[in-house]
């Protein structure tokens, strides 16, 4: 496997519904759980980044802390997601992200703060979640991977940071 | 052979600075690395990485015409190449107070000094004529950790409202 990085067409295709849960899909969703794990991140990967345009992709926040108290960032652990939707956004918040198909760039994008949403898992069982805050903004990076977009798609300006943060 | 150059452009803010000095540039074979171009009061500035055949000279021939018509001051440097030399901030530092002389060098001094590299500065004059507000919005890298510039800038919290935020970004 190997990541796609923009300009590659196939990042801004929008992925097809995965039908078949069968023993192939295992077996990709598998190896790409394992790619993930060797990547910088390393937090969650969309199946369109290394080039197959269905609608699948993997987060997983275990473990993971934020700011210099090392609080623990909440989160629901490993998630499978297939044929995810997201179902209801609330909240907003300015964060900077990163992508493994955008080398050497960072930028600030406005996410919710809250999403619930509903997806299959490898074996094709639906499940609901809610998620918030980090999680629910690698949920909807990866999910707008499998929709063709890219946060650069989402960029706001850095002179917008002060008025648009949400008030703590 | 190419060479790369920092194009520095001052004038008075008018439509079509950006417009015609890169068309200047393209059809004289230029190409374009990284840019800041962005009002500052009533002037418009324009700094660009700048990559072309030939030396200073001619590169200053070539924005003449447009300098010339509009006004702008000119200021060329020859640089090394650069691209694909980010670094990711993971401190942001947000100042506003009551104008006075002495913020900027105060607060980046205090930065500096916490092994604080900035990487990007932006101030901006806000309120009204009579009572100004300087507002300062820094990002960069605190090479010495987050608790270093938290202190360093405690003391600075009684005259002027300091909030220090930690950026983390999220690579997907």
């Amino acid at each position: 496997m190997e990541i796609l990085t923009y300009p590659d067409s196939r990042l801004k295709r929008e992925c097809e519904v995965v039908g078949s849960f069968d023993e192939e899909l295992a077996n990709f969703i598998a190896e790409l759980e394992t790619f993930m794990r060797t990547q910088p991140g390393g937090i969650g990967i969309a199946a369109p980044q290394v080039g197959r345009l269905q609608r699948i992709c993997i987060v997983d926040l275990t473990g993971m802390t934020r700011g210099k108290k090392k609080n623990p960032v909440p989160n629901q652990g490993r998630m499978i997601l297939v044929n995810p939707e997201i179902t209801e956004w609330d909240g907003f918040e300015l964060g900077r992200e990163g992508c493994m198909s955008v080398p050497d760039y960072t930028g600030n994008v406005i996410r919710a703060t809250q999403i619930k949403f509903t997806a299959q898992d490898e074996s094709g069982e639906l499940h609901e979640y809610e998620s918030e805050g980090y999680e629910a903004r690698a949920i909807q990076h990866e999910v707008d991977h499998l929709d063709g977009m890219l946060f650069l798609d989402r960029l706001v300006s850095r002179r917008t940071d002060l008025f648009q943060r949400k008030k703590r | 052979m190419k060479n790369w150059y920092m194009m520095a452009l001052v004038g008075k803010d008018q439509p079509g600075i950006v417009a015609q000095i890169t068309e200047a540039l393209f059809n004289a074979g230029g190409a374009l690395g990284e840019t800041s171009m962005m009002r500052l009061g009533s002037n418009f500035t324009i700094m660009m990485m700048v990559e072309m055949d030939g030396d200073e000279k001619q590169l200053c021939q070539v924005v003449h015409p447009v300098t010339e018509k509009l006004g702008l001051h000119l200021h060329v440097d020859q640089i090394e190449p650069g691209l694909h030399q980010h670094s990711i901030p993971d401190l942001r530092v947000l100042v506003y107070g009551a104008d006075r002389p002495g913020i900027v060098a105060q607060i980046t001094g205090v930065l500096a000094e916490s092994g604080f590299d900035i990487t990007d500065l932006d101030s901006q004059v806000g309120g009204d004529a009579e009572k100004p507000i300087y507002i300062l919005m820094i990002e960069g890298v605190a090479g010495d950790g987050m608790d270093t510039v938290h202190q360093a800038l405690e003391p600075l919290s009684e005259s002027i409202d300091v909030r220090v935020e930690e950026i983390e970004t999220l690579i997907g």
